[in-house]
């Protein structure tokens, strides 16, 4: 039987184009002190540390072993997961079954990277088989360049309803520190952009990003202890599919959706619209914030771009998405999706500043990884 | 004490240099036959689970949903329809050669004629205005064939 957890403390740095001030330990550090600070812990509390990046990314593959000075895993059992760009999800998942196992009180995950000392579309590629796929596949962008196509063919949708979910996103930043952009625009800056992949264009398109984020998992006994106001963990649901890229099921989105329902019924969520107060998504770009809303329930198929026009998701909306700025506004890899988790705690934990959501009781984190892995998290104030 | 190395501060950068990594794949049996049936038949291979009766391209050992061995094989032919494409614009560097690629370039998943999941590949129109989701499609083959996935050259719309 599990035991409850609770996320009880969040550490990120201020996330940018190029720490060239830092290599990938001192960044790592900053963020786990400042997690540390943000739970008024020190290192001798954590019992387990989890950590994880796209690890071929600055072509160091034994990063568990090399961060330690940084990741204050000296000596102490520590275990690298690495699954893409939903690392920061299963980095989440593992520090939770720690916990929850009864294994371990305290754990900490780390998620990081430096995509300023690589090329992030060259690095990503490789994730593609190298005999049949890779020669085909448009970078990160590709796919969910292709998979917007044929929703646009199919539901009459237009690049303006996925232009919408850039602006929300890229204006929610302004009102996060941490965010790496932080410019205002508009669905006309977003139309103008340069077209990278069509029909996906630079403003619809996550940055590359240096940064890390730390997250602080606690047991039952412990969370209270250490703050007044934990995040318990509800629910987590993972669903991983093929490796062949031609595989995908675009129309029914099988692993979305199997995640999403998973982690509902734990969680005993019937209608997420009404009942999840917040949701930082893994939108890696814009057209996502379209078609996903659909897979996940929130409505039904076509229909999320009049929901979109009508600012329901925006952050005075009933259901406001990524009041961080998302991953469009700051996408260090490894650490993308361990920032969704880490945000949405932060709501929960009324932490989030001028972010804040008012009355945050249920929040959604959601990870995503380019072989259509997603990964999902319920948080609440109250136990489960 | 100020910076030790004397003067102010400051940060270098430190490159791999300019090594490459060559790797050698095998393939393993079915992958080969796919690959020789494009070389050698000027055709696309599949093959069908005999548990779900799903038609896989490109072929391989397990189905993965019912986790058995597969050898019931499918000639697919050449034509299907596509499935979703996009146009890329970016020349992004490909892993390959170190070198960016050309752009712009249209990447497909075509669903051949009797198949349940997609092969990926080229079309050999680049202007978005003139492709659709859902067209018609035929593989076309290069003269000389070398038994790789570029023995098909790229795809036309028919």
């Amino acid at each position: 039987m599990a035991r409850r957890t609770a996320i009880v403390g969040v550490g990120q740095t201020y996330h940018t184009s190029k720490r060239k001030d830092v290599n990938g330990q001192e960044l790592i550090n900053e963020a786990v002190k400042r997690a540390l600070e943000d739970a008024n812990l020190t290192l001798k509390d954590i019992d387990a540390i989890i950590i994880g990046n796209m690890d071929h990314f600055e072509a160091i593959n034994y990063v568990d072993c090399w961060s330690v000075d940084g990741s204050g895993a000296f000596m102490k059992p520590i275990m690298k997961v690495t699954t893409g760009g939903s690392t920061g999800g299963t980095l989440g998942a593992c520090a939770y079954y720690h916990v929850a196992s009864g294994f371990f009180d305290v754990v900490m995950a780390i998620g990081w990277e430096k995509n300023s000392e690589s090329d992030t579309q060259a690095a990503i590629s490789t994730c593609a088989d190298p005999i049949l796929e890779r020669d085909f596949f448009g970078g990160a962008i590709g796919p969910n360049a292709a998979e917007y196509a044929m929703y646009m063919k199919e539901y009459g949708a237009t690049q303006e309803d996925a232009a919408r979910v850039a602006v929300r996103d890229h204006n929610n930043a302004l009102n996060n520190p941490y965010a790496h952009l932080r410019k205002f625009i508009t669905v006309e800056d977003v139309m103008n952009s340069p077209m990278l992949c069509w029909p996906i264009k630079l403003l619809d398109s996550c940055p590359r990003s240096d940064g890390a984020c730390a997250v602080i998992y606690a047991s039952e006994d412990r969370a209270p202890k250490i703050t007044p106001k934990p995040a318990w963990v509800h629910a987590t649901a993972v669903s991983h599919d093929y490796v062949y890229f031609g595989d995908f099921d675009w129309e029914a989105m099988p692993t979305l959706e199997a995640t999403a329902t998973r982690v509902y019924k734990r969680a005993g969520i019937t209608n997420p619209l009404k009942e999840i107060d917040v949701m930082e998504l893994y939108l890696p770009f814009s057209t996502c914030g379209v078609i996903w809303m659909e897979h996940m329930w929130v409505c039904s198929r076509g229909e999320s771009p009049s929901l979109i026009r009508r600012g329901v998701f925006d952050m005075k909306g009933e259901l406001p998405v990524n009041p961080s700025g998302g991953v469009l506004s700051t996408n260090p890899i490894g650490a993308t999706a361990l920032i969704r988790i880490g945000e949405a705690a932060l709501q929960v934990m009324g932490k989030a500043g001028d972010r804040q959501v008012s009355n945050v009781k249920t929040a959604m984190a959601t990870a995503f990884g380019s072989c259509y892995w997603f990964e999902a998290t319920i948080l609440r104030a109250t136990k489960p | 004490m100020g910076a030790p190395a004397g003067g102010e501060k400051k940060l270098l950068e430190i490159s791999s240099g300019e090594a490459e990594h060559v790797y050698y794949w095998h393939c393993g049996y079915y992958m080969s036959q796919f690959l020789l049936g494009l070389r050698d038949r000027k055709t696309i291979l599949g093959i069908k689970c005999p548990r779900c009766g799903r038609v896989y391209v490109p072929p391989r050992e397990v189905c993965g949903r019912c986790f058995v061995t597969m050898d019931e094989w499918v000639d697919l032919g050449t034509e299907g329809y596509i499935y979703a494409f996009t146009v890329v614009k970016l020349p992004y560097i490909d892993p390959n050669t170190g070198k960016p690629i050309k752009v712009p370039r249209t990447d497909i998943y075509v669903k051949l004629d009797g198949a349940d999941t997609c092969l990926m590949h080229w079309l050999d129109e680049t202007d978005e205005k003139k492709i659709a989701v859902g067209a018609r499609v035929k593989a076309v083959f290069k003269k000389r064939r070398r038994g790789t996935i570029h023995d098909i050259e790229y795809f036309k719309q028919i």
